[in-house]
C-alpha cells in the first residue's frame, strides 16, 4: 500500500484537505500519529468506526490490485466482501484519490465480469481529488478494448461527471486525438462529443478535425452534441467553421451523469468541501422571439460573442505581435470574476457591445478600460435602439410598451453599475420628453432623468425643464413627488460626480469635459431654482400636502449640505414659497425636517464665512451677501415664530409673516403672538397636549401656559425624545445665539 | 459627378430600399474577400439552422463583398462597398451562369459631418441600399451588425425631405424628356386607403420652378414651399381639392423616384452622386 502510494502517485496528497478527519488520505500521510491526536477530538468513536473502515478499504483495494483471472461473483465470497466494502465507503465518504488508479484498471482491464466492473465504476466517487494519471492508464485500456462497449460507455460517462475532479488536465489534453478518434463509435459519439466539449482549447481545433465533424455531421444529421461541439469549434475558430443554432435548443448532451452525480453531491455535503463548480455550457442560441415583426424592428440585446473580425486579424499577425497571439479569451467563457481577473489582460469586448448591459462581468471591464471607442459603439446601438422601440416616438410600437420598459430598465440598471449616465440615452430623453404624455414607462424614464450627464449643456431649459414643467403642473400629485425624487437623484449624481473629479485629478484638468467650475456652479444652480421654482408653483396648486413638502424638503436637505458635503461652492436658500409653508405646516414631521436643514444651512454658512476669513488669498468662489442676508431673515422668522413669539413683529422677509398689531387684532384671536412657538404651533400641539397629560395627569383643563420656565426646558426635553432631532440640532446652535448672530451679520 | 457612367450603370433602373448604418467598427477595405467567405458561410449556416459549415468552400450561394471607387462625393468619403449574392447553378459545375439574387450596397457621398468626428477605428458608410428578397437584406444586415457592430434602420424620407427631392429634381436637366413628373398624395383618416396621382409634364413644371428659384444652384425652404403652393393651388382650381391637407407619399421624376417609405429608384447616372448625397445626408441626420 505504502509503496504503491510512494511510487503511482508521488504528488497526490498535496491536494489534500488536512483538517479534514474523514479523509483516508490524510490519515495515510499523516500517519496514526495523526489519528491519535484526532482521537482526542469529541468525535473519537467515529474515528475509531472510520479507521476500521479505512483498514477494510485498503484491504479491498489490495485484492482488486492483486486479482488475476476471471473470478465469478457468486461463487467468490471474497471478491463479494471486498466489493461490498468499495460500494459502501464510496457511497459514503467517497473514494480517496489512490483508489482510483487500482479500481479503474481492474473493471477495464476486462478481468471481471461486467456485473462487477459496473458496479466498481459506478462507486467510484472521489472524496477529494481524482490523479490524472490514473484517468490516462484507463484510456489505454480503453484504446486496446479489452472491456465491452457497455463498461467503455459508463466510463465516458463517469469520466465527464467527474471532469472538474480531475487534479490536472494536461496530459488528458495530450489524448485529445485519442478521444476523438471514438468519434466513429456511434454508441460512443455523443459521449465522446460531450468529453471533446469539455477538453477542447483553441489549439485542439483543427481543419481536419472540422472536416471529420463535418462528415459525421453530413452522415447523421443534425445531432445536438454535434451541433454543440462545432458551436464550440466555431467559438475558437470563427474563420474555419461557422454554424447557427435553432432557437429552441435546450439540451446539448444527454444526461450524462449517471448514478454518481447525487453521490458526489451527498459526499460534498458530509465533506463540506469547495470542490469544483462543474463547467456550464456558454453556447448562445438565439433569443426566442416573441413576436414577428420586420427584420430588425425587434428589441433584442445582443448575446455576448467573441468578434470574430478580431480573431481573424490576430491569426494574421501571429508572427509579429506575440501578445495577441491564439490568447485572447472567449467573452462566452467569461462566467465568474475570478476568471475575470485571471484573464483581464487578453480579454476582448464583445462583437456587439450592447451585449455588456446583461452582463455585469463585461461592465467591471468597461469600467476597467477607457476606451473611446467602447462607448461609441455602445453610443450607436443605444441610440438606434431607443428611438427604434421607443413607445410614444413610433407609431404602432405601443403594443411593446412591456419589452421598451424592460429595454428601460437595463438600461438603468447599467448607469447605477456605471454610476455614469450615457449621452445616447441623454439625448434620446431630450428628443422624447416633449412627446412624452408623463404616463408611458413613467418610473423608468423619470429614473433615467436622475443620470442625465453633468455638462454645460446650455440648452438644458428647453430641452429638459420646460416639457418636464408642463408634465407636471398637469399630472397627478404622485406624479409630482416622482418628478422631485428624480430631480433629487439628479443632483446628488451631478455632486458626487464633481467630489470623484474633484478627488481624483486636483490639477486643471479636472473639467476637461468641457465643463469649468462656474460652468458647474452655473448649472447647479439652475437646476436648484427650477426645483424651487415648480415647488412653490405645486405647493398651490396641490394645497400644501405634507406628502409634497416631504419630497420638497428631501430635495433641499441635499442643497443645504452642498459646501460642507460636496465641497461645492454654493448654497442657495429656498424659496419664501417653500419655507413659509413647511414652517406653518401642520405636521411636525415638515417642521421638523425644515429645522435640520436650517441648522444645515447654518454650518455650511458658518464653515464658509470661516475659510473666507482664514484664508489670505481671495477665494474664486464665495457666497453672495444675498444669501446671508435671506438665511438671516428666514432664522429671524423662524426664531420668532417657534421661541420669541415675536414673528408678526420681527419678520423682515417681504414675502414674510410681519403684520401690524392692529390687524392682528381685528383676527379676534387671542394671544396671537404666541400662537407660532413650540406649545401652540399647530404640528407642535398635539406633543404639547401630550405632555401636559404625562406632566399634571390631574389637571384636564389643558393650561398651555403652564410650559415655561423650568417646564418649558423639560418639554424640550420631552420633545427630542419624541423624535424631533431637526428640532433639537436647530434649538441647540440657533436660538441663544441668534440675537448676537443677527446683530453681527445683519 | 466624376462617375464614370458605365461602371454604375447597374444601379439604375432598379428598386431599392434605404437603410441608415451607424459607422462600421473595425471594417477593412482590404480584407473583402475574408467577408465575403465568412459571409457566404453565414448564410448557408442562417439558411440551415443547426448545420455548421466549413468557411471557404464552395456553398449554393455566392457572396461577392467589392469596392464601387466611383460612388464618392468628397475625398474624405469611403468609397462603397457593394455586397452581390448570387446562385450557383447545380446543373453545370463550371462556367455556369451565376444567378444574381441580391444585391446591397453602403455608401457615403459628401457625409463629412459624420466622418469628421468617428474616430479612425470606424468606418462611416451611413447609407445602405438593398434590393432584392428582405430576407437576405436580414441575413447580410445581421451579419453586418454582429461583425462590425453597426445598427441598422429603416430610412423613411419625410413628406418635408420629398417636396425638396420634387423641387430639385424638376431643375435637372435632362437630354431628352420622357416621362411625366409624377406626385403621389395619401389622404388620411380614411376607411380605405385613397391615393391622388397628381401628373406634370416636366417642361411645365420646370417653367413654373424656374420662376420661383432665385439663385441658380441654390436652394431655399422657402422656394420649395412656393412651389409646391403653386402645384396644389392649381390642383385646387380644378378639383376642389386641398392637397396641402394630404400627405405627400412618392415623388417620380426623370431623375430618380423616390417613396416616403424608404424605397428609391435611379433613373440617370449623371445624377446619381447627387441624389446620394441627400439621402446621405437623411440617413446621417438618422443616426445622430
Amino acid at each position: 500500500m505504502q509503496r504503491r502510494q510512494s511510487s503511482k502517485t508521488p504528488k497526490q496528497p498535496l491536494q489534500v484537505h488536512h483538517k479534514n478527519q474523514t479523509d483516508l488520505s490524510a490519515w495515510r500521510k499523516g500517519g496514526r500519529i495523526h489519528l491519535e491526536k484526532s482521537v482526542q477530538n469529541d468525535q473519537s468513536p467515529n474515528d475509531q468506526k472510520n479507521d476500521s473502515k479505512q483498514d477494510s478499504l485498503e484491504q479491498a483495494l489490495s485484492y482488486f490490485e492483486k486479482v488475476q483471472d476471471r473470478v465469478s461473483l457468486k461463487k467468490n465470497d471474497v471478491l463479494q466482501k471486498h466489493l461490498n466494502t468499495v460500494e459502501s465507503i464510496a457511497l459514503q465518504r467517497g473514494l480517496p484519490p489512490e483508489g482510483f488508479d487500482v479500481l479503474l484498471n481492474v473493471a477495464l482491464s476486462g478481468k471481471l465480469a461486467d456485473t462487477v466492473n459496473t458496479r466498481l465504476l459506478k462507486s467510484l466517487v472521489p472524496a477529494s481529488v481524482i490523479p490524472e494519471n490514473s484517468v490516462v492508464s484507463s484510456v489505454s485500456w480503453l484504446c486496446v478494448s479489452k472491456c465491452s462497449s457497455n463498461i467503455q460507455l459508463l466510463f465516458l460517462r463517469w469520466l465527464i461527471t467527474v471532469f472538474d475532479f480531475i487534479d490536472h488536465k494536461e496530459q488528458l489534453h495530450a489524448l485529445y486525438g485519442f478521444f476523438f478518434s471514438f468519434l466513429q463509435d456511434e454508441k460512443m459519439c455523443p459521449y465522446v462529443c460531450h468529453l471533446l466539449y469539455l477538453l477542447t482549447r483553441k489549439e485542439s481545433v483543427k481543419p481536419f478535425r472540422i472536416r471529420r465533424l463535418l462528415d459525421l455531421q453530413a452522415k447523421m444529421g443534425m445531432q445536438s452534441h454535434l451541433q454543440a461541439l462545432l458551436s464550440l469549434y466555431k467559438l475558437f475558430c470563427p474563420e474555419l467553421v461557422t454554424i447557427t443554432l435553432p432557437g429552441k435548443m435546450k439540451t446539448y448532451f444527454k444526461n450524462s451523469e449517471g448514478p454518481w452525480k447525487a453521490a458526489i453531491n451527498t459526499v460534498r455535503r458530509r465533506n463540506q468541501e469547495n470542490s469544483p463548480v462543474s463547467q456550464l455550457l456558454f453556447l448562445g442560441t438565439a433569443q426566442p422571439q416573441s413576436r414577428k415583426r420586420k427584420w430588425n424592428t425587434q428589441l433584442i440585446i445582443p448575446a455576448s460573442s467573441t468578434n470574430q473580425n478580431n480573431l481573424e486579424e490576430d491569426r494574421e499577425k501571429n508572427h509579429v505581435d506575440l501578445y495577441s497571439t491564439n490568447e485572447s479569451f472567449p467573452v462566452e467563457q467569461l462566467q465568474t470574476f475570478s476568471q475575470l481577473l485571471q484573464n483581464i489582460h487578453h480579454l476582448e469586448f464583445p462583437s456587439q457591445m450592447g451585449s455588456v448591459l446583461t452582463n455585469p462581468l463585461l461592465l467591471h471591464y468597461m469600467n476597467c478600460i477607457k476606451d473611446e471607442s467602447i462607448y461609441l459603439r455602445l453610443y450607436y446601438w443605444m441610440g438606434q435602439t431607443l428611438q427604434e422601440e421607443c413607445t410614444w416616438c413610433v407609431a404602432d410600437n405601443n403594443r411593446y410598451e412591456e419589452e421598451f420598459k424592460d429595454f428601460l430598465e437595463t438600461v438603468y440598471k447599467t448607469e447605477c453599475f456605471l454610476q455614469e449616465g450615457f449621452s445616447s440615452c441623454e439625448e434620446f430623453l431630450y428628443r422624447s420628453l416633449p412627446l412624452w404624455d408623463g404616463f408611458c414607462c413613467r418610473s423608468q424614464i423619470l429614473r433615467l432623468v436622475s443620470w442625465i450627464p453633468l455638462s454645460s449643456f446650455s440648452e438644458m431649459k428647453s430641452h429638459l425643464y420646460d416639457p418636464l414643467a408642463q408634465l407636471f403642473f398637469t399630472s397627478s400629485l404622485y406624479f409630482k413627488c416622482s418628478v422631485l425624487e428624480s430631480l433629487k437623484e439628479l443632483l446628488q449624481n451631478w455632486l458626487n460626480w464633481h467630489v470623484i473629479h474633484l478627488d481624483s485629478e486636483s490639477d486643471s484638468q479636472v473639467y476637461s469635459l468641457n465643463t469649468t467650475l462656474s460652468g458647474l456652479v452655473n448649472v447647479v444652480a439652475e437646476l436648484i431654482h427650477f426645483v424651487g421654482w415648480i415647488s412653490t408653483a405645486a405647493l398651490r396648486l396641490e394645497n400644501n400636502p405634507t406628502f409634497l413638502l416631504y419630497f420638497i424638503l428631501d430635495f433641499y436637505e441635499t442643497v443645504c449640505d452642498m459646501y460642507l458635503r460636496y465641497n461645492l461652492p454654493l448654497l442657495i436658500m429656498p424659496p419664501a414659497g417653500v419655507f413659509y409653508p413647511a414652517l406653518l405646516s401642520m405636521d411636525s414631521v415638515s417642521l421638523n425636517q425644515l429645522c435640520y436643514i436650517m441648522y444645515r444651512y447654518r454650518t455650511n454658512l458658518v464653515a464658509a464665512k470661516q475659510n473666507e476669513l482664514s484664508k489670505k488669498k481671495i477665494l474664486q468662489f464665495k457666497f453672495s451677501s444675498q444669501t446671508y442676508q435671506e438665511y438671516n431673515q428666514y432664522i429671524i422668522a423662524m426664531v420668532g415664530c417657534l421661541w420669541t413669539s415675536s414673528a408678526f413683529q420681527k419678520d423682515i422677509h417681504p414675502q414674510g409673516l410681519r403684520m401690524d398689531d392692529e390687524l392682528l387684532k381685528k383676527t379676534t384671536v387671542q394671544e396671537f403672538k404666541t400662537s407660532f412657538n413650540i406649545v401652540y404651533h399647530p404640528a407642535m400641539m398635539g406633543y404639547a397636549v401630550l405632555f401636559l397629560q404625562q406632566a399634571w395627569p390631574d389637571d384636564m383643563t389643558f393650561n398651555f401656559n403652564l410650559i415655561k420656565g423650568k417646564k418649558w426646558n423639560w418639554y424640550l426635553e420631552y420633545l427630542y425624545a419624541q423624535g424631533l432631532k431637526g428640532l433639537k440640532v436647530f434649538i441647540e446652535s440657533s436660538i441663544n445665539r441668534v440675537s448676537q448672530a443677527s446683530h453681527s451679520k445683519a | 459627378e466624376n462617375a464614370d457612367p458605365r461602371r454604375t450603370a447597374f444601379l439604375l433602373h432598379k428598386q431599392w430600399t434605404l437603410y441608415s448604418v451607424t459607422p462600421l467598427y473595425r471594417f477593412s477595405n482590404t480584407r473583402l474577400r475574408d467577408y465575403a467567405r465568412l459571409l457566404s458561410a453565414f448564410i448557408a449556416a442562417e439558411k440551415q439552422k443547426g448545420l455548421a459549415v466549413e468557411i471557404g468552400v464552395e456553398l449554393d450561394i455566392k457572396v461577392a463583398v467589392s469596392s464601387l471607387p466611383d460612388l464618392k462625393g468628397s475625398d474624405q468619403d469611403q468609397a462603397a462597398i457593394l455586397v452581390q449574392l448570387s446562385l450557383r447553378s447545380p446543373a453545370s459545375s463550371k462556367n455556369s451562369e451565376e444567378k444574381l439574387i441580391w444585391l446591397g450596397w453602403f455608401c457615403c457621398v459628401s457625409g463629412d459631418d459624420l466622418s469628421e468626428n468617428v474616430p479612425e477605428d470606424f468606418t462611416c458608410l451611413p447609407l445602405f441600399l438593398a434590393n432584392g428578397a428582405e430576407s437576405y437584406t436580414s441575413i447580410v444586415g445581421s451579419w453586418f451588425q454582429k461583425t462590425f457592430d453597426c445598427c441598422f434602420r429603416r430610412l423613411a424620407i419625410s413628406p418635408l425631405n420629398l417636396s425638396w427631392m420634387a423641387a430639385m429634381w424638376t431643375g435637372c436637366k435632362v437630354d431628352k424628356t420622357t416621362s411625366a413628373m409624377e406626385l403621389v398624395f395619401s389622404v388620411p383618416c380614411l376607411p380605405q386607403p385613397l391615393d391622388i396621382s397628381y401628373a406634370i409634364h416636366p417642361e411645365d413644371a420646370k417653367a413654373l420652378w424656374d420662376t420661383v428659384q432665385k439663385t441658380p444652384g441654390e436652394i431655399t425652404q422657402e422656394e420649395v414651399d412656393v412651389f409646391m403652393d403653386c402645384l396644389y393651388s392649381h390642383f385646387h382650381r380644378h378639383f376642389k381639392i386641398h392637397l396641402s391637407a394630404t400627405k405627400l407619399v412618392k415623388v417620380s421624376t426623370a431623375i430618380a423616384s423616390a417613396h416616403c417609405d424608404g424605397i428609391i429608384k435611379f433613373l440617370q447616372s449623371q445624377y446619381l452622386t447627387g441624389v446620394l448625397m441627400l439621402l446621405t445626408e437623411l440617413a446621417i441626420s438618422q443616426i445622430q
